[in-house]
Parts: C-alpha cells; sequence; structure tokens
C-alpha cells in the first residue's frame, strides 16, 4: 500500500497548508477566543470534529449532489453537525460553552471548514477526506492554542488558567505561574493582542520555513561540492 | 554672461528630514522647560531611556530588514517619536514604562510597517494608546506640580522613583503621586460636584490646572514658532483648538455647572502638545489644505467628546489615532482643483 498520499494529507493539515497559517481561515473565532489556552483548545477541538464529520459527510455523498447546489449542501451539513456539536458541549462543559458563546455556533461560517469541503472533501474518498478533515482541524487546534498560550503567558503570566473547564475538577489547580511578580499586559488580553500574536506566529512559521528551504538546498548542492573536490583532489 | 536657465522647479524645498527634525524637537524645549520647572527631572530621566530605546530599536530593525541604517538613524526620526512619548508620560512612571512604549512605538508603530513615511499611525501615540491601556496604574500617577508641592524632588529623588519605584527619604512611594486635574475633574464631577466646588480645590489655578497651563503655554510658544518657519501646516493646530475651543465654550455658557471653561481645556491635559506637535505629523496627518482643517477639527472636537464623556480623563491620544485611520478619506474628498480643469 503507498502511503505517499496521506503523509502529504497529514502534513498539509499540520503545517504546509496550515489553515490558519497559511490559509489565513477561520480567523474571526480564532482571534476572538484565543485569550486563554483552554478557550482555544475548546474551540480548536469542536472544530476538528465538525470538519471530520463534514468531511466525511460530504466525501459520501459528492457523486450524488449537483455542482450547482453543492454549496447550499455544504452548509446544511456543516450546520446540522455544529448544532449536534453545540448540544453536545452544552451537556458535557457547559462553563465552557456559556464562555465560547456565539463562537461555537459561528463554526458554521468557519471558511474552512467550507474551504476543505469544497476543495478536497469533494473530490476525494472517504478515508482520504476523514484524514484530511482530523489533520486540517489538529493544524488549526494547534495554531489556536499557541495563540492562546502567548496571549495568556504575555497577558497574565501565567498558562492553563481554568483549566477545570475542559478537563474536570481535578484540573482545578493546573495553573501554572511562568513569570513571577507579573501585573499583566493588558493589550495581549484585548484583540490588538490576537493580530499582534498571530502575526508574530505567522512570521516565526516563515522564518522555519525559509531556514528549511536553505537547509534543503545546502544539502542538495553537498554532493556535487564533494565530487568537485574529489576530482581537484 | 551666463543666466541660470535651468528648468523647473525653481523653488526648492529648505529643510532636509533631518532639519525638520532637529527644528521641531528644538521647538519643544519650552514645553520640556516647564514640565521640568513643575514636575521635576523625571522628564528628563524619561527623555533619555525613551530615546536610547528608540535608537537602539531602530537600529535592530533596519538591520534586521536588510535597510541602510546610517541613513535611517541619522534623519533624527527616531528621536522625535521617543521625545513625543516620553514628554507624555507621568514623571514618575517605572523606567520600562518608557523603555517598552519606544520599544512597541518604534517596532510595531514605525518599522513594521515599512519605516518612516509609510507608518499609517503616529508612532508616539501608539506607544502611548498601549501603555495606557496596558498599564493604567502606572500611567495616571502623576505628580502634584511645583507650584503646589512644598518639596520639589531632586534629579536623585526622581532616578530613585523611576527606577527603585521608592519616594524620597521619609516619604512613601505612594505618597508622591496625584491625580492631573483632568482626571481629578472626572472624577468628582462623576461624583455629583459642580464644577465651582470642583476648581476651588487646590489643583486648579488661574487659568486652568496649576502647573500644566504653564506646560501648555510652553508647548503653544515652540508650536508658533514652528508656524513661523513654516514646518507645520496652520490649519491642523487651528482646525484643533477653534473645536475644542467651540465646543467648550458652546457647553460651558449652557451648563457652566457641569463643564468646565474653554481656557481650562485649551491649557489643559496634552492640547497644545497635541494640537501643534502630534497632529500635525507630516506622515500620518492630512494632507489637502481644506483636509487639514477637517483633520484638526475633528481630532479637536473628539478630544473635547472623549474628556467629557468618555472613559479616559485625555482623549488627544486616541483622538490622533482614530483620524489617522481617516485621513486617507479626508484627503481623497478634498482634493484640491488641479488649474485648467474644472472641479
Amino acid at each position: 500500500m503507498n502511503f505517499g498520499p496521506y503523509r502529504k494529507i497529514i502534513l498539509d493539515g499540520l503545517w504546509h497548508n496550515n489553515q490558519a497559517l497559511v490559509a489565513l481561515l477561520g480567523l474571526c473565532p480564532l482571534l476572538a477566543v484565543s485569550s486563554t489556552v483552554v478557550n482555544s483548545l475548546g474551540l480548536g477541538l469542536a472544530t476538528t470534529v465538525a470538519l471530520v464529520f463534514s468531511n466525511s459527510v460530504v466525501s459520501l455523498i459528492r457523486n450524488r449532489i449537483t455542482t450547482e447546489v453543492r454549496l447550499p449542501v455544504f452548509v446544511l451539513v456543516i450546520a446540522a453537525n455544529v448544532t449536534v456539536i453545540e448540544l453536545l458541549m452544552s451537556a458535557f462543559f457547559h462553563d465552557l460553552y456559556k464562555i465560547l458563546g456565539i463562537f461555537i455556533p459561528l463554526i458554521v461560517t468557519n471558511c474552512a471548514i467550507i474551504g476543505r469541503a469544497e476543495a478536497f472533501a469533494s473530490k476525494n474518498t472517504v478515508d482520504r477526506a476523514v484524514l484530511d478533515g482530523l489533520f486540517m482541524g489538529l493544524g488549526f487546534t494547534a495554531a489556536l492554542v499557541a495563540l492562546g498560550a502567548f496571549r495568556e503567558i504575555v497577558g497574565t503570566g501565567a498558562l492553563l488558567n481554568r483549566a477545570e473547564l475542559m478537563f474536570g475538577e481535578a484540573a482545578r489547580n493546573w495553573s501554572v505561574r511562568i513569570i513571577e511578580n507579573y501585573d499583566g499586559f493588558l493589550l495581549a488580553i484585548l484583540p490588538p493582542g490576537a493580530f499582534i500574536g498571530l502575526g508574530l506566529i505567522i512570521a516565526l512559521k516563515n522564518v522555519i520555513d525559509a531556514r528549511a528551504k536553505v537547509r534543503a538546498q545546502a544539502a542538495a548542492s553537498q554532493p556535487v561540492a564533494f565530487e568537485a573536490a574529489a576530482r581537484k583532489a | 554672461m551666463r543666466f541660470n536657465t535651468s528648468p523647473a522647479p525653481h523653488v526648492t524645498p529648505t529643510g532636509s528630514t533631518r532639519r525638520i527634525m532637529q527644528w521641531v524637537l528644538l521647538a519643544m524645549l519650552p514645553g520640556i522647560a516647564a514640565q521640568f520647572w513643575q514636575f521635576g527631572p523625571g522628564v528628563l530621566i524619561h527623555l533619555a531611556l525613551a530615546v536610547a530605546t528608540a535608537l537602539l530599536a531602530e537600529y535592530a530593525m533596519l538591520r534586521l530588514r536588510t535597510r541602510p541604517s546610517r541613513a535611517g538613524l541619522s534623519d533624527w526620526s527616531a528621536v522625535l517619536t521617543a521625545a513625543l512619548l516620553a514628554v507624555s508620560l507621568p514623571p514618575i512612571a517605572p523606567w520600562w514604562i518608557a523603555v517598552f512604549g519606544a520599544l512597541f512605538a518604534i517596532v510595531i508603530g514605525k518599522q513594521l510597517y515599512g519605516g518612516l513615511g509609510y507608518n499609517p499611525f503616529n508612532p508616539a501615540m501608539v506607544g502611548y494608546a498601549v501603555l495606557l491601556i496596558s498599564f493604567p496604574k502606572a500611567m495616571t500617577a502623576w505628580l502634584p506640580p511645583a507650584e503646589l508641592s512644598a518639596t520639589p524632588l531632586g534629579l536623585l529623588d526622581a532616578w530613585n522613583a523611576v527606577v527603585h519605584r521608592a519616594g524620597p527619604e521619609g516619604l512613601g512611594f505612594d505618597a508622591l503621586a496625584m491625580a492631573t486635574p483632568l482626571d481629578t475633574l472626572k472624577t468628582q464631577l462623576g461624583l455629583g460636584r459642580t464644577i465651582d466646588e470642583v476648581q476651588s480645590g487646590t489643583l486648579f489655578g488661574a487659568l486652568a490646572g496649576k502647573g500644566w497651563q504653564w506646560v501648555n503655554l510652553g508647548y503653544l510658544a515652540g508650536g508658533l514658532w514652528l508656524l513661523r518657519r513654516g514646518l507645520i501646516a496652520w490649519q491642523i493646530p487651528a482646525g484643533f483648538l477653534a473645536a475644542l475651543g467651540g465646543l467648550s465654550l458652546g457647553f460651558f455658557l449652557l451648563e457652566p455647572q457641569a463643564y468646565p471653561t474653554p481656557l481650562f481645556h485649551l491649557l489643559g491635559g496634552a492640547t497644545m502638545l497635541g494640537a501643534f506637535f502630534i497632529a500635525t505629523d507630516p506622515v500620518t496627518a492630512s494632507t489637502t489644505p481644506k483636509g487639514r482643517l477637517i483633520y484638526g477639527a475633528l481630532i479637536g472636537s473628539l478630544v473635547f467628546v472623549i474628556r467629557s464623556w468618555g472613559g479616559y480623563p485625555d482623549g488627544v491620544a486616541f483622538a490622533v489615532l482614530l483620524l489617522n485611520l481617516a485621513a486617507p478619506t479626508i484627503d481623497y474628498y478634498t482634493r484640491p482643483r488641479v488649474y485648467g480643469h474644472p472641479g
């Protein structure tokens, strides 16, 4: 069995085509709820579940819908499964549900989900669509959590505040103080902090990619140099 | 005999960017001197800290952006930005306030947008707004003016306050600070007092707030000198002061017990610094003659609105930033008619 395409799907979702950092999709919830790690993780996982379900359903019915009506059908599919997720969150993570508020139903309008339905799920088999949904979602979650961690540390000096919202009562004292005697930098928690933080994270990713490219080129040119040196000797 | 037959333009501008920046800095001296006299040497410490940080940040960013760092540093624009920020800071604000503000102003307010000439917002005010929003406690504790306090702070006392957060001998640090007249006015009016009751307080002088009146007169003098030299457009300060004065006069006449006098507004807070030095920034302000008048007037009106009904005691920084955002639109609708073309 050839794993190449699957490997590509996974790497695309996590890094090369990361929905938040490269495609810049779904920024509205990303910027709005990423003030803490727990909020970010909650919304990220909800989005991941929505992506997996919508991708699999869209992929299953991809041969039955005509091009003219595909977008309304995608929206209906996404809206239906987001409603299910919303009710589940209300039942099992009620406090987190209250904090995330309007941004859970708004997952319906997250362009990343309809983008993957249109660009990938409607053209691929179910197994690939599910894998794509899962790793696109995890990539989105990772970006969200990174931004949430940045804003929480810079804004309050601590990490994992109010972890009990997500992990139950046992997590009440998970909060870690990173910087002692820190009064907090309010701007990081306010909306400008989200924009600046996301900009910095995207810049960091671009730097890493540029470095990797330089290294790959250096590695590719290495044997030639050796050969030339050998010939000279 | 040879005649000079060079093509137009025949009139060349007299000042380079560097010259203009230096003149503007020079024009700030009377205001800075008044601040030194009224609020002690804290302003000088902040000036030194902010200028040093701004120059270092400018150098580092220009290197990172692979731009010629000599030309960038020698145009004095970073020094002016740092100076405008430093004089807005409370004289006993902790040292890192000046450093962080200058860093934010240069790195994010200016260089990330592409450096001098490309920044949509006034960098000094970006730095100030970030500080005010993020560290409200440190940014609102001013000193009592020299007209009031019995023992003015010496250089060593100011240094101790800024760096070690310690008050002079026999006096706690927290005992040093005092709210500004604008702040006091806002709080007291909020408690249901009348203007007469508020202004009988010790903070209020003959013209406006004690201490602040002299600082504002200092910046007014410097600003008028800038106008005389033709370095700033008269429309911006004129629009600013006319709108602020007109609005405050109107409300003062309607309800003299709820609104302070126009003079209090014109010589209080950051009015003169804002009108002549901050709103006139050639990069971020409006550029057409009519547009400048509108731009200045809208800033003046917003300052009055924020001071009277907003959440902050003074509003020059926010008003300037908001109008920076509107400047391109104002310019678009006020383009002057080109000779030979119908309007």
